[in-house]
């Protein structure tokens, strides 16, 4: 295949995927939109005041940057780990596997996909967080670009998550046990200097943290990491589930026999 | 001139330690129509997922119009086609989203796409029904519109895989038309079936395979020319109580009012006419107890017993 080929199957896919989240919009983008206006309304309306502020900021103003970024990582991820292994289990993914698209093109063709449902499910919980807070944006650089990132790399994630996935049940495992936790514990809802040192360095080890506070600084201005270091080891991860992904798809792990 | 296939011995062992291919060698030549020939479990699906990239192989090579699988893959992708056995749709989007994604991923773009789109499922009768939820076609539909997508970016070398099973008979005989028409326009086609009047009519080469090996290829006029004997059934006007002793063919009495007669080419139906009439038995009917190559084919191929080894 040359370039302008490559690339129209890469758009084939894309498109695909769009079409797929967009038609059943119910599931894909209403509930993540539901689900954090509720935060909104419970932790900003109605218990948000009593709470104070944190670290200067009004304590609905900390969390919603937080809470967008939640619905990117959960929305990305989702997107691909139950496209792919739907086509699996309808094993339309054949189309895909007997045709001369580079395996790579296949990855980054889904990714896409996730990406785009991550950041519009993003877009519009930022929609309705205005209603709810004084958003003010301090590095619309940093926030455009962690975001991006973030979705890139969850839409990876689901992807690997795809991949293994054998039964239905496989594709909420890891969002349900090890996603969300990690989140919460990210430094959604607190500063992680609240914390106890020894629970502060354990934090340290969750990758979440590092985006959830390279998301802030680029609303609030304010971090607990040094942006860097978010930027680094975002870039660190992508890389790796990249390259498993690859690895994986090349040799055809759960989809060839 | 270059093969469109040429198999050597190919070896498949699944991880579950089922030998399903054991060295099989084949070659198929350009603007072919050839039949691939088994019975279940022989090892079909098996070989032509192996052609199409979806079974990892064991051992052995495939050249697909002199591309080797493994090592010009894109281009040995592009001139392939293929059908598979099971129902492999993305059922929830429509027959026209998916013919035309299908070629997108051959890089054709969309422009394009839309025009073979409209060219094949018209041709497969599937135009009508282009904007429907494919989960709500017929099974027929669904296998239509797998050969339509098969076919979006004009491969040279088309394989079916049991593309007639659970087809109504009017579809099928449509479909053999159809598939004949891309033959003679200069696609090469393999087809497996287990219809074999179907391999007898379509296709000018052979190959059977049993227990993962080939045990014929040949064209299907010299299969035919083996075929030394054949089973007539005859349905009796009057019912008999027992068969006189006949001097030619193997006779059987499989009820009052039907007998079975088995007889080689040289001793000839009219001769078993004379000895029927001579004994005051008049015929109704009379039909072959099977085809001629499916006589073949249950002569060559392992019993059930021991296919179970
Ligand atoms: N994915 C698989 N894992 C393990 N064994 C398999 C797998 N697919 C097929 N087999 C085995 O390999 C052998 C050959 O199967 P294959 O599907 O190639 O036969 P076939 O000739 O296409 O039969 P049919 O006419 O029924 O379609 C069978 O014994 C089958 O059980
Ligand atoms: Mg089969």
């Amino acid at each position: 295949m040359n370039w302008q080929q490559i690339w129209v199957a890469y758009m084939t896919i894309v498109r695909k995927e769009v079409t797929r989240f967009t038609r059943i919009w119910q599931q894909t983008l209403l509930p993540p939109v539901i689900t954090t206006s509720l935060y909104f309304v419970i932790f900003g309306s109605l218990i948000g005041p009593r709470i104070g502020s944190m670290e200067g900021y009004r304590y609905m103003d900390f969390i919603v940057p937080g809470l967008i970024l939640m619905s990117v990582i959960t929305s990305a991820y989702a997107n691909v780990s139950s496209s792919f292994f739907g086509s699996k289990f309808q094993r339309s993914i054949e189309e895909l596997q007997i045709s001369p698209t580079p395996n790579s093109v296949i990855l980054l063709g889904y990714v896409t996909g996730g990406m785009a449902r991550g950041l519009l499910v993003g877009l519009v919980v930022t929609i309705v967080a205005i209603f709810f807070s004084r958003l003010s944006v301090h590095n619309v650089f940093v926030m455009l670009s962690i975001s991006m990132l973030t979705a890139l790399l969850f839409a990876m994630g689901g992807f690997l998550n795809g991949l293994f996935a054998r039964k239905f049940d496989d594709v909420s495992i890891v969002p349900n046990f090890i996603l969300t936790p990690l989140t919460y514990l990210g430094g959604v809802f607190y500063s992680i200097q609240l914390l106890p040192d020894f629970w502060q360095a354990v934090s340290h080890l969750n990758p979440i943290l590092y985006m959830i506070n390279g998301f802030r600084y680029g609303f609030l201005g304010i971090s607990d990491i040094p942006l860097g270091i978010s930027y680094l080891i975002i870039l660190l991860f992508i890389a790796a589930l990249f390259t498993i992904n690859l690895r994986l798809l090349n040799k055809g792990y759960g989809i060839r026999s | 001139m270059t093969a469109a296939l040429r198999i050597q011995n190919l070896e498949k062992e699944y991880d579950n330690g089922v030998k399903a291919l054991k060295g099989i060698s084949l070659e198929v030549q350009t603007g072919d129509f050839f039949a691939l020939l088994g019975k279940n479990g022989a090892g079909k699906s098996t070989a032509i997922g192996i052609i199409s990239s979806l079974v990892n192989k064991t051992a052995g090579k495939v050249h697909i119009f002199d591309y080797d699988i493994d090592v010009d893959f894109p281009m040995a992708r592009t001139q392939l086609g293929v059908v598979p056995q099971e129902i492999n749709l993305s059922v929830f989007e429509t027959p026209l989203q998916i013919v035309v994604n299908q070629a997108g991923f051959y890089g054709i773009d969309r422009n394009k796409a839309t025009i073979l789109a409209e060219k094949y499922l018209t041709q497969l009768g599937l135009w009508e029904k282009r904007h429907d939820v494919t989960r709500e076609l017929s099974g027929g539909m669904k296998r239509r519109l797998m050969i339509a997508r098969a076919l979006m970016h004009q491969p040279k070398l088309l394989i079916l895989d049991e593309p007639t099973a659970g087809v109504d008979i009017e579809i099928r005989r449509s479909m053999w038309e159809f598939i004949s028409e891309i033959n003679e326009q200069g696609t090469t086609i393999i087809l497996t079936t287990h219809y074999l009047e179907e391999a007898e009519n379509l296709c000018r080469n052979v190959a059977i395979i049993d227990q993962g090996r080939v045990v014929e290829n040949t064209s299907t006029r010299e299969l035919l020319a083996k075929s030394q004997r054949e089973i007539y059934v005859l349905d009796l006007v009057e019912s008999v109580k027992s068969l006189p002793a006949f001097e030619r063919g193997k006779w059987k009495l499989v009820n009052p009012t039907c007998i079975e007669v088995d007889i080689s080419k040289e001793q000839g139906i009219n001769g078993i006419f004379r000895e029927l009439n001579q004994n005051q038995i008049k015929v109704q009917s009379m039909r072959n107890k099977s085809n001629r190559l499916e006589q073949l084919f249950l002569d060559m191929t392992t019993e059930e017993e021991e296919t179970s080894a």
